[in-house]
């Protein structure tokens, strides 16, 4: 059973789709998309359809998601922030139930593309951007001057401040698509091991409890880095909204 | 008696001199400390760390190399946009790394700061 690990991130067509010379096809990639966002929408106008004053068990789940992102972003860009609250709540929401549905087996992981991980953080960034100046004007650009820095030093401090803003999206698409990579390939070299290992006869067998351990390990921490993620993603978008608010340091 | 001070009172002035660095710093940077709060629960796993911290300093680099590779290709201006605007990224991954690890470890900051300030005294 040789298996490829890179594999599972194939992209494969569900339904062709051609508009003109574009093409808009169906993939198993918008297929999961479509799966995430049904799936939040679903849970959560489920669990609290029934607006209990007492919260159940689902409804008491809803609210403290809502809690937690709501309670993030104040924190971090204060009550104005709150305007942002249905798109960092969205953000959270889709990052988080897609890599958690990646850790089904034979499900596809979309957040491992760097495609749509780039997606997200141009949107984050273009908001960013849009708002800062739509709010502050031309003072937007004070976020590029930070205070007491001499005069002759502005410019070089000025431009290095620009390529900071600018890796932004970068760093936050980079960091998502590649956790959720890496974590995936490993996963699957380690099971990999085991099968092979395996084949060897008894030696073999007793030597596949070590990646079968490893795997078991492996899974237990993916699942930390699918909230974790979905969580850094968040409060970086919240800290990113609150310069776009207050852009002096 | 007012020569020597008994360490009992000694380590409560000492407490209330650090309870007041501690409000004065947090006066004064009201960002990082607000910043700070999220992110230790993250700093607890020394990965995530670590994917956190190489990821801006490569975005950086990669945002200065491309700028400069951009700024030559339409300008034609040589090798010199791409070799000023990698040392300029470099510098901005260093600032990168920087604000994101300070964020990280504030009270690491306040040990560091209050032990200076007690050497100054």
């Amino acid at each position: 059973m040789a298996s490829n690990p890179i594999d599972q991130f194939k992209i494969s067509k569900i339904l062709d789709l051609q508009v003109g010379s574009f093409d808009f096809s169906f993939t198993n990639s918008a297929l999961f998309m479509v799966v995430t966002v049904a799936t939040t929408a679903a849970f959560l106008i489920l669990t609290t359809s029934g607006r209990g004053l007492i919260p159940g068990k689902l409804q008491s789940l809803s609210e403290i998601l809502y809690e937690f992102v709501a309670n993030m972003l104040r924190d971090a860009a204060g009550a104005e922030g709150m305007k942002f609250f249905p798109l960092v709540f969205s953000l959270f929401t889709f990052i988080l139930v897609a890599n958690l549905f990646g850790m089904f087996p034979y499900f596809f992981t979309f957040t491992s593309h760097i495609v749509v991980t780039a997606a997200l953080a141009f949107l984050v960034i273009g908001t960013v951007i849009v708002y800062g100046f739509y709010k502050n004007g031309i003072g937007f650009l004070k976020l590029f001057v930070p205070d007491g820095v001499p005069v002759a030093l502005l410019p070089i401090v000025g431009l290095i401040e620009v390529i900071s803003f600018l890796s932004r999206p970068i760093s936050l698409s980079v960091r998502l698509f590649a956790n959720m990579l890496a974590g995936h390939i490993t996963l699957k070299v380690f099971a990999g091991f085991v099968t092979s290992l395996s084949s060897l006869g008894f030696l073999g067998i007793v030597g596949a409890a070590l990646p079968l351990a490893f795997t078991v390990a492996l899974t237990g921490l993916e699942f930390l880095v699918a909230f974790l993620q979905a969580y850094v993603f968040a409060i970086l978008t919240c800290m990113y909204i609150n310069d776009a608010i207050h852009p002096s340091h | 008696m007012s020569e020597k001070p008994d360490p009992k009172t000694d380590d409560a002035a000492l407490a209330a001199r650090n309870a007041a660095l501690r409000e004065k710093l947090s006066a004064r940077s009201p960002q990082i400390t607000e910043d700070a709060g999220p992110d230790t629960s993250t700093a607890k796993s020394g990965i995530a760390q670590a994917w956190r911290l190489s990821s801006e300093f490569v975005a950086g680099v990669l945002v200065g190399t491309g700028l400069g590779w951009a700024i030559d290709w339409f300008f034609g201006t040589g090798p010199w946009g791409l070799i000023i605007f990698v040392l300029l990224g470099f510098a901005a991954a260093v600032v990168n790394v920087m604000r994101a690890s300070g964020q990280m470890a504030p009270s690491r900051l306040h040990i560091h700061q209050t032990k200076d300030e007690d050497r100054a005294e």
